[in-house]
This record gives structure tokens, C-alpha cells and sequence, in this order.
């Protein structure tokens, strides 16, 4: 199978992008500036993400829809007001996540955002689980954009007046070179911010109206550590098949009224916040300046294995490293003492509360 | 006059006598990016040609250092361990890792010159 490229390409180039393969499409990792400056950019400015390999489902038709929604995510889609949005999972009967998502409802149904590598798959199993009732349509013919950072709303205002009025997790219709674009407030970077889906044609002036307002390209080096410092999960790395919601500390995404509901894993997530469960995702904390990657082993000062680490990198703007993993639940608690098995030594390390990074999301308009 | 040479795995080493300091090149910063970590051998230690003798991290990912030459670390530079970003800035002055009583001389002879390794940094990134 060919690489396939972003709408977004050319642009990349230009703006001296390091190019990788990433989930089947050629991305940036980084631009001139490197990762540590596009992430204090966009902390303290604004910054662009291409995000277009990421799935945009559109599922609309019937009455029955939500009700049939229900029965597969966790959420409370009967509570959603169109152009709300809710964070949420698609689940196998184990209970365990096989992609995180957003999900928004629209005016003729539901848009849900996926992740790249997750998206076809996503397509079939949401598509069986329908009995091919509803349309679904994963629309390539979209780009989606990414504008992060507390100047993120002043910026996207100037391209497209009256944005930033938004709420927090909510979307709406909005016009760019007289055609439809659909605005959400929200992200991934543990700042204020939007993400836009446009047409491919659109996306590189879209992107360069933005530059030209201040903002800047932000390659994939910098979402990781942006969201790692606001510990999110990335999916593939802290969420996978073999962990469920629960265990992922993702407890708050599963609503109450759904708890005694059905859906797919049901039985095992209600099991779970009845009698708790095994491993718990945690942020850690290394006391020195060693940084623990991914399969990281945890050991606790036994030297006995009870974990381990997930995802981990130094933290631009905690100027630390940091990182995040699964221990055994009886270690979870902030502040015990565990130790990192990086390069044969055993690294001291704490627990810690997440984020690192204290979130920055629009303050007083907040509507989660 | 003291001789500069470089590795394949894109070290360079300057040697002054019997003493050599060596440091990542360059291009070598250009391909890792940021670097957030640096780890040294230690003072009195001794280490094999080709073998590891440090550790960088960029934010994302780690490489190994490896020593062109043999012989015992008689001074590390405690500057980069402590802020690794001067790696990027300056590579090949005064951000060099460690430095070495040589074991053998003829060691060197294996090694590229400046133009030698330009070539070789200009085909392997390509």
C-alpha cells in the first residue's frame, strides 16, 4: 500500500517539515523550529496541527439512531444537544478500548472523530454493530486542522468572525471561501482550541491565513509531548484491546446514567466500578533527569515487577521528564516510591497526580 | 597540531597528544533533533573502541555514544549533563562528552577525515 498524503503536503514542504510515516500517511514529526519550540509556541501562542488522517464518520438516517448508538458507546447521547461533544469509546465485549473518540451530534445525526490507525476498522465494527441500517460515511474528502494555544481563539477569529463564541466541546456551521466549514471547540494539547474540518481544496490557504495571523505549523513531535504533558491517552500506546476505560483512569467519561445501561463491554465495566480492578494508569514522575519510554518495567522497592510505563518524554514546559503507565492498583496512590528500569539501572520515581500540566481550557465559558 | 576525525556512528574525536576529546558531530544534532538527556561514562573508567560511552535523548527517542577509540575517561563535561540543549548549539566545541588518555594510536587511522565525512553524512541521510 502507497503512502498517502495529507491535503496539507505541499505546505508541509514548504515550511520545512521532517516528514515520517505515520498510521499509513506521510506526516511531519517537526517543522524548522524542532519540537521543543513548537510546543512552547503553542503553550504560550497558537499552534496548527494537520490532523487530516484522522477518521471523520458522519452516521445520519432513522429515529432509532441514538437509541442504536447507545447500545455501542458509553455516552449519553440521548442528553446531547446538537453541536455538543463528548469523549468516548468504542469497546470490545471484554470491555477493553479499541479507539478513543469524540463524538458530536449534528443536525442529521452524529459526526465521530477517530483515530488513524483505528478508523477503518472503527467503520466495519460500527457498521455491523448498525446492521447497515444507517448511512455511514467516513468522508476522505475532509481535512481536518487543528488550531491549539490561548491565542488560538483570537486568531481563528480573525479568519472566521464570531468563532469564538463557541463553547467548549461544542461545534457549529461556518462559512470559509463561501462553503461550509464546521468548527468544534476543542483538542488535545491540554490548551483552548479549535479543530476545523474543511475541504481538502481549502485546507493550504485556511492554513496560510492562519500563519499569516500569527499562528504557527506544530508537527506530531510536539502533539505527543503537549499531551502527554496534559495527560492524555494515546491510543496504541496508553489505551489498547486489553484495557478497559476503568483501568485507564477514564472513569469520568462513563457516565453515571449509563452505568446500569447496556452496551458493547457493559457487563465488564459495571463489573469493574463494583469491585475495582487490577491495574490503574498513573503519572509518574522520575526524581533525576532519566526519561522512561514505553515498556518502561515498574518495580516497587521489593524489586518486584507491578508495572509498566506506557508513554514518557521530557516535558517541554514542566522541564521535566515525565511519563505514564499501568502499576497494580495497591501502588497507585500519589506520592508512593517505585523505581524505573531504564538501561539496566533502576530509576527512583514517584506517582503523581495528572495532568503535569495544568490544563488551560477557555475559563469561564466552560460547559463540559 | 591536533588531528580531528570522525565515526560512522557520527562522532568526532580531536586528538592533542595522547589525549583525545570526542563529541557528537553536527549533523549528528540535526538528525536527533532536541536534546533533552545526556549520560557520560564515568571518571576513571575504561572504555573499547566502538563500544557505548553515553547516552543522548532527544524528546523523542534515545541513541547510544559510542567511543571511536579505546582508552581511560579522564574528564567528562559536566555542562551538557546539565543543560543537554547546548549540545544543539554548539556540538563540536564546547559541548564535547568526554575525554580520553588513548590506548592506541593507530586506532585513528580507521577514521574519516572532515571531507570523508561530509560524504558519508550527505549519502547515509539521503
Amino acid at each position: 500500500m502507497s503512502i498517502k498524503k495529507t491535503s496539507l503536503n505541499n505546505l508541509h514542504i514548504k515550511y520545512g517539515a521532517k516528514l515520517v510515516e505515520f498510521a499509513g500517511y506521510q506526516m511531519p514529526i517537526q517543522y524548522k523550529d524542532g519540537i521543543i519550540q513548537e510546543h512552547k509556541y503553542t503553550r504560550t501562542h497558537s499552534g496548527i496541527f494537520d490532523v487530516s488522517h484522522m477518521g471523520q464518520l458522519f452516521i445520519s438516517g432513522g429515529d432509532d439512531l441514538t437509541n442504536d448508538l447507545e447500545k455501542i458507546f458509553p455516552a449519553d447521547l440521548k442528553k446531547l444537544k446538537i453541536n455538543q461533544s463528548k469523549y468516548s469509546f468504542l469497546m470490545n465485549n471484554k470491555g477493553g478500548i479499541q479507539d478513543d473518540l469524540i463524538i458530536t451530534k449534528t443536525s442529521d445525526g452524529f459526526l465521530i472523530i477517530l483515530n488513524a490507525a483505528c478508523k477503518y476498522n472503527d467503520y466495519e465494527v460500527i457498521k455491523s454493530k448498525l446492521d447497515n441500517q444507517y448511512k455511514l460515511n467516513l468522508d476522505e474528502s475532509l481535512s481536518l486542522i487543528a488550531l491549539q494555544g490561548p491565542e488560538a481563539k483570537n486568531v481563528l477569529n480573525k479568519v472566521i468572525p464570531g468563532c469564538n463564541s463557541l463553547k467548549f466541546m461544542n461545534g457549529n456551521n461556518y462559512v470559509y471561501n463561501n462553503k461550509k466549514i464546521y468548527i468544534t471547540r476543542s483538542g488535545y494539547t491540554g490548551e483552548d482550541g479549535f479543530e476545523i474540518s474543511i475541504k481538502h481544496s481549502d485546507a493550504e490557504t485556511f492554513v496560510e491565513s492562519l500563519i499569516e495571523n500569527g499562528s504557527k505549523l506544530t508537527g506530531l513531535g510536539a502533539r505527543d509531548t503537549l499531551r502527554m504533558e496534559a495527560g492524555l491517552c494515546l491510543y496504541g500506546n496508553d489505551l489498547d484491546n486489553d484495557t478497559s476505560p476503568i483501568e485507564a483512569n477514564l472513569k469520568w467519561a462513563i457516565p453515571k446514567s449509563r452505568i446500569e445501561t447496556e452496551f458493547v463491554g457493559s457487563e465488564v465495566l459495571k463489573n469493574q466500578f463494583q469491585s475495582g480492578v487490577k491495574k490503574l494508569r498513573v503519572g509518574i514522575k522520575p526524581d533525576s533527569k532519566v526519561i522512561a519510554r514505553g515498556n518502561t518495567k515498574i518495580y516497587n522497592d521489593k524489586n518486584q515487577e507491578i508495572g509498566k510505563v506506557t508513554s514518557g518524554t521530557f516535558g517541554p514546559s514542566v522541564e521535566h521528564p515525565i511519563a505514564m503507565g499501568y502499576v497494580d492498583n495497591s501502588y497507585s496512590t500519589v506520592n508512593t516510591k517505585i523505581f524505573l528500569e531504564v538501561r539496566g539501572k533502576k530509576i527512583p520515581a514517584n506517582i503523581c497526580n495528572l495532568p503535569f500540566y495544568k490544563k488551560n481550557y477557555v475559563k469561564g465559558e466552560i460547559n463540559v | 597540531m591536533s588531528e580531528v576525525k570522525y565515526s560512522k556512528e557520527h562522532e568526532w574525536i580531536k586528538l592533542d597528544g595522547e589525549e583525545a576529546t570526542i563529541g557528537i558531530t553536527k549533523h549528528a544534532t540535526e538528525m536527533l533533533g532536541d536534546i533533552v538527556f545526556a549520560e557520560l561514562p564515568e571518571k576513571g573508567s575504561n572504555v573499547d573502541k566502538d563500544g557505548t560511552a553515553g547516552v543522548v535523548e532527544s524528546t523523542k527517542a534515545a541513541s547510544d555514544v559510542y567511543t571511536p577509540v579505546s582508552g581511560e575517561v579522564i574528564d567528562t563535561n559536566q555542562m551538557i549533563v546539565d543543560d543537554p540543549s547546548k549540545i544543539n548549539e554548539d556540538p563540536e566545541e564546547s559541548a564535547w562528552f568526554f575525554k580520553l588518555k588513548i590506548k592506541d594510536k593507530s586506532e585513528m587511522d580507521s577514521l574519516m577525515n572532515k571531507e570523508e565525512y561530509e560524504k558519508f553524512a550527505k549519502e547515509t541521510s539521503a
